[in-house]
């Protein structure tokens, strides 16, 4: 029987995934993008999880904001990328460092 | 009456204003026509009041014009309390006033500074005759404070000479140190009375008398005493009195006009002035009364000396003041008030004629001023001649002459003045003064015959240039010179002996020395036709004839001499010295004081420890968190993870 533990196990997972591929990752752009959307899918899952577990609806419409907003981030965040590698001719994290003190 | 008073007062003060401010709209001629005018006023009325005073009959006057504030029972008010004694000094100070006004038209001539000139003499005016005329202690410190601050302004009228500066800045830190003495002696007062009005002050006397106070611990004083002391402290500075007096030689670094005014006949009699005010509370203590004795006497004799070797026309002058200066403080030490006044007043005049014959004498020399430079000027400057040799008889006190009736009876007072018993005190004021009538008669008979006799010494350039000097010089000279041969014969009766100052003095009769002379006393001619029986007398003959001898028969002897005593004569050009003594001793150390302050508080400790410092950490600090801003994505993605993993942790584990 797969119970809550287990879908909190995988979310939980993804979450690490992603945390590690926003350190770890240090090359490209579109990854960190990628892993943030992998972050927030992570969080939908557990949205879900507990709404099935609590038979409350309200986490599953919280999901559909989520993705929506998620959906608008991607565009605006690959926008920024798009207009990044204009500017840089590049897109490697590490040689975005012009914030350095 | 009250009305004259504001009007005496206040005409100078408008009049320095409108000069002042508005000089150049209402030109050099506006200027004098202003504050002469105005001066002029005053004297009118200042001679009106004094008539009033003593033939009208009135009686003194104490009105309060204005209150300042009330503070805890402490009434500060201006106001004017004209007795005698004030009626006397105002009659003195805007006559002399007036006469240096006249004079400054010729002495100034071509200076661009005339207008800033004439306001600043007015507004002299204006404080001195604050100073006579109050009836409080406040503001007779305003007016001592002002004549201090005007004084600062004339001398250093030249602001481009290094000198000048030099002389003004000595002349008003000199004065601070007096006026240290003067307003902590007015604290005293109010400590002791609570009161500022002279009248209530000079009530309390005698209640003041018998207190006493802790000054060191461990040694009780007599208040009045330490009142009375403080207070002469500040007569030190103002009247240039040993040690205080080594602003007023210097102070000749003004234009010649102020030296007459300032230096001669009124600020440095502020303080000869204020003992006389202040008689009521100094016959309370007998030892205030020996520290001015003395004080008077080392300066009376001392400062003659250096007279001697000075070879400046003007210096010479000026240590013939601060001679005369310590023959007035004697005379306030023996008691004899009145005789200090009668030759402050015969003083002002005769002295500022001799500054002003000798600012003459200067003009036509075209500002040479060396007296080793001049010499038979006589038969160019017939009257400025002739007005200085009266200025120079009267000075060394000429049978006749103005100077004869107040020296010599001012001497007398001394002699008679057996209170302090024979010791020392009296012995060294006595001789002092004795001895200081023969120096006094050398040293000015010495500049009288390098100047005007001799051979003449100035280059031709010079010599052809030489004549006597315009009209609004030398009617100054002859208005001065009148009374300095006359007023002597009118005015030394009533003045000593008539009871002329009436309630403004206060003798104790134990030791009223000029009412023990007034026993004695057969008018002007019974003392002039015994001027030959007196010491004083001479004395006088001895220190001209001696200048005779060396000056005009003998003229190569003061050189070899000179070349003789080289120590004594160092010791006497360089004045003992005392600036020396001033200048690297107390000078250096503050200013040794100011620069440790400088250098270690100001910039060590607060612009680098402090202001700096305190920026300079926050960079440093600042440079070392930097270090944190990696500027890459993933080192702060990292720091959130880490501090959001800590506050998780924290919620579970800790809450």
């Amino acid at each position: 029987m797969i119970g809550l533990q287990h879908y909190l196990t995988l979310s939980a997972m993804l979450f690490v995934l992603s945390i590690a591929g926003i350190i770890i990752n240090r090359r490209n752009l579109i990854l960190l993008l990628m892993c943030i959307e992998l972050m927030l899918l992570a969080v939908n899952f557990n949205f879900i999880a507990f709404s099935r577990y609590l038979g409350d609806e309200t986490g599953q419409v919280f999901v559909f904001f989520i993705l929506t907003v998620a959906a608008a981030e991607a565009a605006i965040g690959l926008a920024i990328l798009v207009v990044l590698f204009r500017t840089r001719r590049s897109i490697n994290v590490q040689e975005l460092n012009s914030l350095k003190g | 009456m009250y009305s004259y008073y504001l009007t005496i007062v206040l005409a100078p003060l408008f009049a320095a204003i409108v000069a002042g401010l508005f000089g150049h709209k209402i030109g050099r001629k506006g200027a004098h026509s202003i504050t002469i005018g105005a001066v002029g006023l005053s004297c009118l009325l200042s001679f009106y009041v004094l008539y009033r005073m003593y033939w009208g009959g009135a009686e003194p006057e104490n009105v309060s014009a204005y209150t300042w504030a009330v503070s805890d029972g402490l009434r500060m008010e201006i106001g004017f309390l004209v007795d005698r004694l004030t009626a006397l000094m105002m009659a003195v100070v805007t006559f002399v006033s007036l006469m240096v006004h006249v004079y400054t038209i010729g002495y100034m001539h071509d200076d661009p500074g005339y207008q800033r000139f004439f306001s600043y003499i007015s507004l002299f005016t204006f404080s001195m005759l604050m100073l006579v005329m109050s009836n409080n202690f406040l503001q007779l410190f305003f007016g001592w404070e002002a004549v201090g601050l005007v004084s600062y302004l004339l001398i250093g009228f030249w602001f481009k000479r290094e000198t000048a500066i030099f002389a003004n800045l000595k002349a008003f830190l000199v004065n601070r140190v007096g006026d240290f003495g003067f307003i902590l002696g007015i604290a005293a007062v109010v400590m002791f009375t609570g009161s500022l009005d002279y009248v209530a002050v000079f009530g309390q006397a005698e209640e003041v008398a018998a207190q006493s106070i802790e000054v060191f611990p461990g040694s009780p004083w007599n208040a009045m005493t330490l009142i009375c002391i403080l207070l002469f402290i500040g007569a030190m500075g103002k009247s240039a009195q040993a040690p205080l007096h080594v602003w007023l030689p210097d102070s000749m670094e003004g234009p010649t006009p102020i030296s007459a005014l300032i230096h001669a006949a009124t600020m440095v009699t502020a303080g000869i002035f204020m003992v006389a005010r202040m008689s009521p509370l100094y016959e309370f203590s007998t030892t205030a009364l020996a520290v001015v004795i003395v004080i008077g006497a080392i300066t009376a004799f001392f400062m003659g000396l250096l007279g001697i070797v000075q070879n400046d026309i003007k210096r010479v002058v000026a240590y013939s003041t601060l001679s005369q200066l310590g023959y007035m403080t004697v005379a306030l030490g023996a008691s004899a008030y009145g005789a200090a006044i009668f030759h402050l007043m015969t003083h002002a005049f005769f002295k500022a004629l001799l500054f002003l014959g000798a600012g003459s004498v200067i003009i036509a020399m075209h500002h040479e001023q060396d007296i080793r430079k001049m010499g038979g000027i006589r038969k160019y400057m017939p009257i400025t001649y002739w007005t200085s040799l009266i200025g120079s008889l009267a000075l060394i006190g000429f049978p006749g002459t103005a100077g004869f009736f107040s020296k010599d009876l001012l001497i007398e007072a001394v002699r008679e003045s057996h209170w302090h018993g024979a010791g020392a005190v009296y012995w060294i004021a006595y001789l002092s003064v004795l001895l200081g009538v023969f120096v006094t008669a050398l040293y000015s008979f010495r500049m009288f015959f390098l100047v005007f006799h001799g051979e003449e010494r100035m280059d031709k350039e010079t010599r052809s240039h030489l004549h006597e000097t315009p009209w609004v010089v030398t009617v100054p000279l002859i208005m001065l010179a009148i009374p300095s041969l006359v007023i002597g014969w009118y005015t030394v009766g009533p003045v000593l002996f008539g009871g002329f100052f009436g309630d403004a003095i206060v003798v104790d009769p134990g030791r009223d020395v000029l009412a023990h002379m007034g026993e004695h006393w057969h008018g002007p001619m019974g003392l002039l036709t015994h001027a030959w029986q007196t010491p004083v007398f001479w004395l006088a003959m001895a220190g001209l004839a001696t200048a005779v001898y060396f000056y005009l028969l003998r003229p190569d002897l003061p050189a070899k001499i000179k070349a003789k005593v080289e120590g004594l004569y160092n010791l006497l050009d360089r004045k003992y010295y005392f600036d020396d003594l001033y200048i690297k001793g107390f000078a250096a150390w503050g200013r040794g004081i100011g620069t440790a302050l400088w250098k270690r508080g100001d910039q060590f400790l607060i612009d680098g420890v402090l202001v700096n410092g305190t920026a300079n950490s926050v960079g440093k600090l600042a440079g070392v968190m930097r270090q944190l801003q990696s500027g890459y994505l993933y080192t702060y993605a990292f720091a959130m993870i880490i501090g959001l993993t800590m506050f998780l942790g924290w919620l579970i584990w800790f809450r």
